[in-house]
């Protein structure tokens, strides 16, 4: 039998995950059914429902009974997925256009002139370190709203990959090009457009990967602090109603977004790719 | 005596040299074009072609002196100046139509887009270049088509001056021949004023009507402005046959080999350096050289 180095991948990847399902189902300690336990047993509470961690059997009822009405909303503190997570992706992805408005820009204009990268750099390197939930008690008191507070803070984490790549890629594009819009007499915007663009665009894409990426890791910890919606909120929610089948599949669908985020800009950065 | 179609006064061109002084590459060059005119310039490296043929596209400011082409100083890149570049510079991530399309939309924005495709693909077929081909990007062609592409691109938007920086530098000797053919071709049917750099004799005798020569760096010059005196059309083959070939590749060649330092590194004082103007032809002795068996038969003109 001849297979593909891509079915043999796929089918070690289908046993992994059923070895390690089958090995999760079985370390958990089942509970005796009341009739076969000793008076002794019942006496000290053996008969009532244990907290434990939930069987994968458990978690994937669970998936099923939520992802067949995940838009069902039931007031405040008991919203489907879908919502939950719509919540989180609206905030990300508000918060990241915003940085993406003002990174790509300012990104340019630091790639483009060593007085502006010279200038700048300071104040990025210090803020750039900065957690960005460190920023979250100023924005609160600023903001006076935790729904927009949540949104800065996705965009003061997501600024930074971004700016600091379009900086480097268009710093970076080669002389030869720009001499070529220069022969051709090309206007700054058209230069900046037709040749910077395109050639720094790989880099570019890069850094809004990573910046996607970490707006996605921030959102979850963000909304387990300002509450009311999200998926973040619905992990802590669950944690409080100690309800973890609903924890285990919130961190699983966290995992499913973040994958599908990234890929649709690892789609976008073929696109743009060129060989030289 | 009129001002030629491109003339360059006293260009001067230096740096400092590290030391606290300045290192002069060149130093009063003069010299002129004309129109219609194939000129290959030859020197060895460091002697500032590189340099020049910047300063002839806009690209590079010199340190004094100008360049003034058509009777109007030249100043920063124009579309009235093709650059064909050693290392092809086309946009990687465009098509070898979009690369020449991109040209041509610059020199002509109100054309239709279909208009500029066609007329893009006119002179990518004029270098060889169709089907299926002009739609690959550079990295999917070979460096010989990458150039042929690079020069259609040069071609398609008619500049009055066309500048080639070492085209043929990187490519094979096979390539090179023919690429060198359909250059003299596409040029044969335009007509348009060629400066070029090569550090070939074979190449510069084969497409141009009058070779440069510099001397090496710095306070290199301009030192001979030899003519090849080979009629057109000329072919690689046809091109040994002629009487005057050898004479005037081994004079190249001596020039290169030996007089090219010896003459260097002689300060101008001042005086603009016109080079000597070179005639070797054995097809016709004038009275001039009837009885010189030298090779190098001048006839200094100024």
């Amino acid at each position: 039998m001849t297979l593909s180095l891509n079915q043999k991948a796929a089918l070690l990847s289908l046993l992994l995950l059923a070895v390690g399902l089958l090995v999760w189902e079985a370390a958990i300690p089942g509970q005796k059914p009341l009739s076969e336990m000793t008076e002794y047993e019942r006496l000290t509470g053996g008969g009532a429902q244990k907290a434990g961690v939930p069987p994968p059997s458990q978690v994937i009822a669970k998936a099923w009974e939520q992802l067949s009405n995940p838009f069902y909303d039931a007031g405040p503190n008991d919203k489907g997925i879908g919502i939950q997570i719509g919540y989180s992706i609206y905030r990300v992805l508000t918060g990241y256009a915003l940085a993406a408005i003002v990174a790509l820009p300012l990104g340019f204009l630091i790639g483009m002139s060593p007085v502006a990268y010279r200038a700048l750099n300071p104040f990025i390197q210090v803020l750039r370190p900065i957690s960005p939930l460190a920023w979250m008690p100023l924005a609160l008191f600023i903001i006076q709203d935790s729904e927009a507070s949540a949104i800065f803070v996705i965009f003061i984490c997501s600024i930074w990959p971004m700016l600091i790549n379009t900086a480097f890629g268009v710093a970076g594009v080669r002389s030869d090009w720009v001499n070529v819009a220069r022969t051709h007499e090309l206007g700054p915007l058209k230069t900046a457009f037709t040749v910077i663009l395109p050639a720094a665009a790989p880099t570019i894409i890069t850094g809004m990967r990573i910046s996607i990426g970490i707006a996605w890791l921030v959102i979850v910890a963000a909304e387990m602090l300002v509450g009311g919606t999200g998926i973040g909120y619905y992990v802590w929610n669950e944690w409080n109603n100690l309800d973890l089948t609903s924890v285990i599949f919130s961190i699983l669908m966290i995992g499913v977004v973040g994958m599908l985020l990234d890929s649709a800009f690892g789609a976008l950065q073929r696109a743009v790719a060129y060989a030289e | 005596m009129s001002k030629p179609f491109l003339s360059v006064e006293n260009l001067t061109q230096s740096f400092p040299d590290g030391k606290g002084g300045t290192m002069t590459v060149f130093e009063n060059a003069t010299f002129g074009v004309e129109e219609g005119e194939f000129v290959c310039i030859l020197g060895h490296s460091g002697c500032g072609k590189s340099t020049i043929m910047n300063i002839l596209a806009g690209l590079a400011e010199p340190t004094s002196g100008v360049v003034k082409m058509d009777g109007f100083e030249v100043s920063g890149p124009s579309l009235d100046r093709g650059v064909v570049f050693q290392n092809y510079s086309l946009l990687p991530w465009l098509s070898a139509l979009r690369n020449v399309m991109f040209g041509v939309k610059a020199r002509h924005p109100d054309w239709s887009k279909a208009k500029v495709a066609e007329h893009s693909e006119t002179y990518l077929s004029m270098v060889g270049l169709d089907g299926d081909a002009i739609h690959r990007k550079p990295a999917q062609l070979s460096g010989g088509m990458r150039q042929r592409v690079s020069i259609a691109r040069a071609f398609a938007n008619h500049p009055k001056l066309l500048l080639l920086d070492e085209p043929f530098g990187a490519l094979d000797a096979l390539t090179r021949g023919t690429i060198q053919e359909e250059l003299l071709k596409i040029w044969g049917g335009t007509k348009q004023t060629v400066f070029m750099i090569t550090h070939d004799i074979d190449e510069a005798i084969l497409l141009a009507d009058r070779i440069l020569l510099m001397t090496n760096g710095p306070l290199a010059r301009v030192a001979e402005s030899v003519e090849i005196t080979i009629d057109r059309p000329r072919s690689r083959t046809g091109i040994v046959e002629h009487p005057n070939y050898y004479p005037i590749r081994n004079h190249l060649v001596h020039f290169l080999g030996r007089r090219s330092k010896e003459l260097a590194g002689q300060p101008s004082n001042g005086a603009p350096q016109s080079p000597e103007t070179v005639r070797i032809d054995f097809t016709s002795p004038g009275p001039d050289d009837a009885g010189d068996e030298s090779l190098r038969l001048r006839a200094v003109t100024n």
